[in-house]
């Protein structure tokens, strides 16, 4: 092969089909890239001399790489069907724990050595070339802005739009009917009333489900009661609204704005009150049990990470901390609320044993912050 | 080339021949596709991050295509009795119980799943790291604005596909994602909890935002996604590549490798590593375990809760934003959506608007097709280090319990150096790139000047110790090199001298692309003699010696 410059711009005539038939095959690709305004500047076979030892080596380098990948190919089909992939408890033999890593493995492969194969197919052995192409940015001629300027003109000229108004007017709010229509469709369909539903949890008093007084008991996760006893000094719990009936898809445990931490004081430590939440404890004057929403009042994580001896609430999504001891308020982090406290009170139970109820509702709303929340 | 022989008539014989013929007569092909064939693209390893992101696209369509077969986006409660024993028994929605059955149950669901997740972390990062390559070297410039516009939209939505994506498993991880959105969204002004009730159907989490996000996920972000990535594809091949300036690569030109057959075995080949660089990924290396998280529980969270890589820096910026809460007339304004709705739509403005800002600043109106080296605009590149050094301070925000815990700093320490660190590193960040850009600058004026370092060193007869430099190029009287500074590479080591000979230096990642150029020359010399008749045969000898 030849190198040919064919770097000129200058434009030659076209070449006929009759003499496209006389040109060998690379004079005719040649001929079509300069047609198609590429220059072929540099061209070379990378073993100008065929057949030579490091063509042959580079040749069955390729070779291999597609070899390997076809092998590897295959041992993924033997691998899927052969090696044992279910799971198994530890103590059991775990040789499951090798499927995957060796299907990604033999994938691996067989995908890495097919492209590395073409990659290097083309390094190795397909013509060194060097092609500049004219750019042709420019934007269009002045003739052909002029004459798609007045097609455009005399059409809207042809549709009489500006001259007739009423018409534009009406296209106009038909336009705007279509393009509202779905949007009202779609957005009516989807919305929902927030209404005062983030005011209020499932703590809220509901004399049909408890009667008398209509208080509503804490309970662990399997609905169990909890009572003073099972609480250690210095400890917390998780509780939640004792209210099994299905709201929206959700009963005490699992809805969202209900999870409760139940803490013990350890003795001798203090409460200092917020405004407002004094004698919500228990007992309410030097109260020794705190019941505080669990759900951060920055983004709505759960404030679950107690440290003892600081007294500390730690929200582990932006790490908020809460000092329990000044009533859950906010000492650090992007969280600027308390967590808001639950009035705790107790009661005696069927069995005769003392249990925690929720005297009210927690009375402000719980959770992040939104614009009505005074 | 081996057959010249040619065809003498119009009838297609052989069976391509008729294949073509056909298919000419119908779509006439053969002019178009020449010329499409024909294409020139340039070489350069850095424009190969916007093809890592397409490819990382094109897997995540395959594998995400092959989930949809097992998974279930439902929330409806279902007790799990899969192979996982430790889940055995715990009620979930069928998502997590159907995610987990793709773990566990289906054979070889697993790497599957893993290959997904993986390539849509490569997605977003390959897409990051092409957006650096087309700022710093000035890229987005005029005509090319639009495809800037259209790739920060692609990032956008890249953003929403992937946090939909990591949601749907409906596990303890994710939905205190989703949680936080809620919240994000509560936090908007006036419309909040409209916002958040029309989303999740209610109050959160309510029965249907599984569903939603499952079709947005496979059907809505992945159209929008396909329509956009084929435009940015449409504007590349409509305005032609960018490149470097160099010998043949003008204004007016476009110089590399034409698509058939090169470039597209090796772009071909380049999808395939990529796939294959993402499958061992997904069989070596574990993502999303979310069988060690359990179902969601709004009581429950586990600490060091971490988004994937491509939210954290909204999460760093929820939590070093202070407790600034604004409440007006009975009316909450929460601190949270400063961080997370004001911030990101700021950053996403500014760089929305960044090339017309320049083209402003720069009273710049002329279309460019050459790209600038980053030290050759030192207050672009000092801008866009400093909003690097603005986002990586944010990203690394958002781990900071893990980075507290890892290295046993206070983690309200690490609070407060990432709320310092965001005022203060990205000035300094601005002023050092300045003055590197300046100072790499100088170096090519030096060399062009004096030449390059020889590490010779001399006696003059007066005692004086000089080192011997290399010009590059002519000099003038005063053995100055007369060589004007065009914003090409310099060589800078004795054995790069001759790497920016006419076209055969393009520059690798590791080593030029190109043959050394002390063979090259030698190659050239022959194939020149080559041309004259009477040679052909010694220097067919001598040029399989070199070659060999």
């Amino acid at each position: 092969m030849t190198e040919l410059k064919h770097g000129e711009h200058g434009e030659t005539e076209p070449l006929t089909a009759d003499e496209i038939r006389q040109l060998s095959p690379e004079e005719a690709m040649l001929a079509g890239s300069e047609a198609d305004g590429v220059h072929i500047v540099h061209r070379r076979d990378r073993f100008p001399v065929r057949g030579t030892k490091a063509e042959k080596r580079a040749e069955r380098g390729v070779a291999a790489c597609f070899a390997i990948s076809a092998l590897a190919g295959f041992g993924f089909i033997v691998a899927f069907i052969a090696l044992p992939y279910k799971w198994h408890l530890p103590g059991t033999p775990q040789n499951f724990r090798f499927y995957t890593p060796a299907l990604g493995g033999l994938l691996a492969v067989m995908l890495l050595f097919i492209g590395i194969g073409m990659v290097l197919w083309a390094k190795w052995l397909m013509p060194e070339e060097e092609a500049v192409q004219d750019r042709h940015d420019e934007p269009s001629t002045e003739e052909d802005k002029l004459l798609t300027e007045a097609t455009l003109l005399v059409g809207l000229e042809d549709t009489g739009l500006p001259r007739r108004s009423l018409i534009l007017r009406t296209l106009g709010l038909a336009g705007g009917a279509l393009a509202t229509v779905p949007l009202v469709a779609i957005v009516g369909a989807m919305i929902k009333k927030p209404g005062t539903q983030l005011l209020h949890t499932m703590f809220e008093p509901n004399k049909t489900l408890f009667p008398p007084n209509g208080h509503v008991p804490l309970v662990f996760e399997n609905f169990r009661r909890v009572g003073p006893d099972d609480i250690e000094p210095g400890g917390l719990v998780t509780v939640f609204p004792g209210v099994r009936e299905k709201v929206n898809g959700y009963d005490g445990v699992t809805s969202a704005s209900s999870p409760t931490l139940l803490i013990r004081l350890r003795p001798g430590q203090k409460v200092k009150a917020r405004k407002g939440q004094a004698g919500f404890g228990y007992p309410s004057d030097n109260p020794e049990f705190l019941a505080f929403s669990k759900i951060c009042t920055h983004a709505g994580c759960p404030a679950s990470l107690y440290e003892q001896q600081t007294s500390r609430l730690l929200c582990p999504c932006h790490q908020s901390q809460f000092e329990v001891l000044s009533d859950a308020k906010p000492v650090f982090g992007p969280a600027s609320r308390s967590l808001p406290k639950l009035p705790l009170g107790v009661e005696v139970g069927e069995d005769g044993r003392q249990y925690f109820v929720a005297l009210s509702d927690y009375k402000e709303a719980i959770g992040p912050a939104f614009w009505e929340r005074p | 080339m081996t057959s010249t022989q040619t065809r003498r008539t119009n009838e297609p014989r052989t069976p391509q021949g008729k294949v073509g013929a056909f298919m000419d007569e119908r779509l006439k092909l053969a002019g178009p596709m020449r010329k499409q064939l024909n294409k020139v693209f340039p070489d350069h390893w850095s424009f190969m991050m916007g093809e890592i992101a397409l490819y990382s696209f094109v897997i995540l369509l395959l594998t995400g295509t092959y989930l949809t077969f097992f998974f279930d986006p439902s929330m409806t409660e279902t007790v799990y009795h899969g192979r996982y024993v430790p889940m055995q028994g715990i009620t979930m929605s069928k998502a997590y119980s159907s995610t987990l059955d793709i773990s566990f149950d289906v054979r070889g669901g697993l790497i599957i799943r893993q290959i997904h997740h993986w390539s849509a972390l490569l997605f977003m990062a390959a897409m990051l790291v092409h957006m650096f390559r087309v700022f710093f070297t000035g890229a987005f410039r005029k005509p090319r604005e639009l495809n800037w516009l259209i790739g920060l939209g692609l990032i956008t939505l890249g953003l929403v596909e992937g946090f939909a994506g990591y949601s749907l498993p409906d596990d303890l991880l994710s939905g205190t994602g989703l949680r936080i959105a809620d919240a994000i969204m509560l936090s908007i002004p006036v419309i909040g909890t409209w916002v958040s009730f029309l989303v999740f159907g209610g109050a959160f989490p309510g029965e249907v935002i599984i569903g939603r996000l499952y079709i947005a996920h496979v059907l809505l972000v992945p159209a929008l996604l396909a329509g956009l990535i084929g435009a940015h594809l449409a504007l590349v091949v409509r305005q032609k590549h960018t490149q470097f300036p160099g010998h043949g690569r003008t204004e007016d030109t476009v110089s590399g490798e034409r698509v058939f057959p090169v470039y597209a075995a090796k772009a071909g080949g380049f999808f395939f590593i990529v796939f294959g660089v993402c499958a061992a990924l997904g069989g070596l290396a574990q993502i999303n375990p979310v069988w060690l998280f359990g179902p969601y529980m709004p009581s429950q969270v586990s600490s060091g809760s971490q988004p994937d890589w491509y939210i954290m820096f909204l999460d760093g910026s929820t939590r070093l934003f202070p407790a600034w809460e604004i409440r007006v007339f009975h009316h909450t304004i929460p601190a949270l959506f400063w961080p997370t709705v004001v911030l990101p739509g700021i950053l996403f403005t500014l760089a929305g608007a960044y090339p017309f800002i320049e083209a402003k600043m720069t009273k710049d109106r002329a279309s460019h097709h050459l790209l600038q080296r980053p030290r050759d605009v030192p207050v672009r590149t000092s801008l866009g280090t400093m909003a690097i050094t603005f986002y990586v301070v944010l990203l690394l925000s958002g781990g900071n319990d893990i980075i507290a815990k890892a290295f046993d700093i206070s983690l309200n320490a690490m609070t407060w150096a990432g709320r310092i660190a965001l005022l203060i590193l990205p000035p300094i960040a601005y002023l050092a790139t300045y003055r590197i850009c300046l100072g790499l600058q100088r170096h090519d004026r030096e060399v062009l000047e004096h030449g390059v370092e020889t590490g010779i060193i001399k006696v003059l007869p007066t005692g004086e110790f000089i080192e011997v430099h290399q010009p590059i190029g002519p000099v003038d009287e005063h053995g100055h090199g007369q060589l004007a500074y065009s914003g090409s590479p310099v060589p800078k080591r004795m054995n790069q001298l001759g790497a920016s000979t006419p076209l055969r230096h393009i520059r690798g990642f590791f080593y030029p692309v190109k043959e050394k150029p002390e063979i090259q020359a030698a190659l050239d010399e022959l194939e020149a003699k080559a041309l004259e008749p009477g040679h052909d045969a010694e220097a067919a000898e001598s040029r399989k010696q070199l070659t060999d």
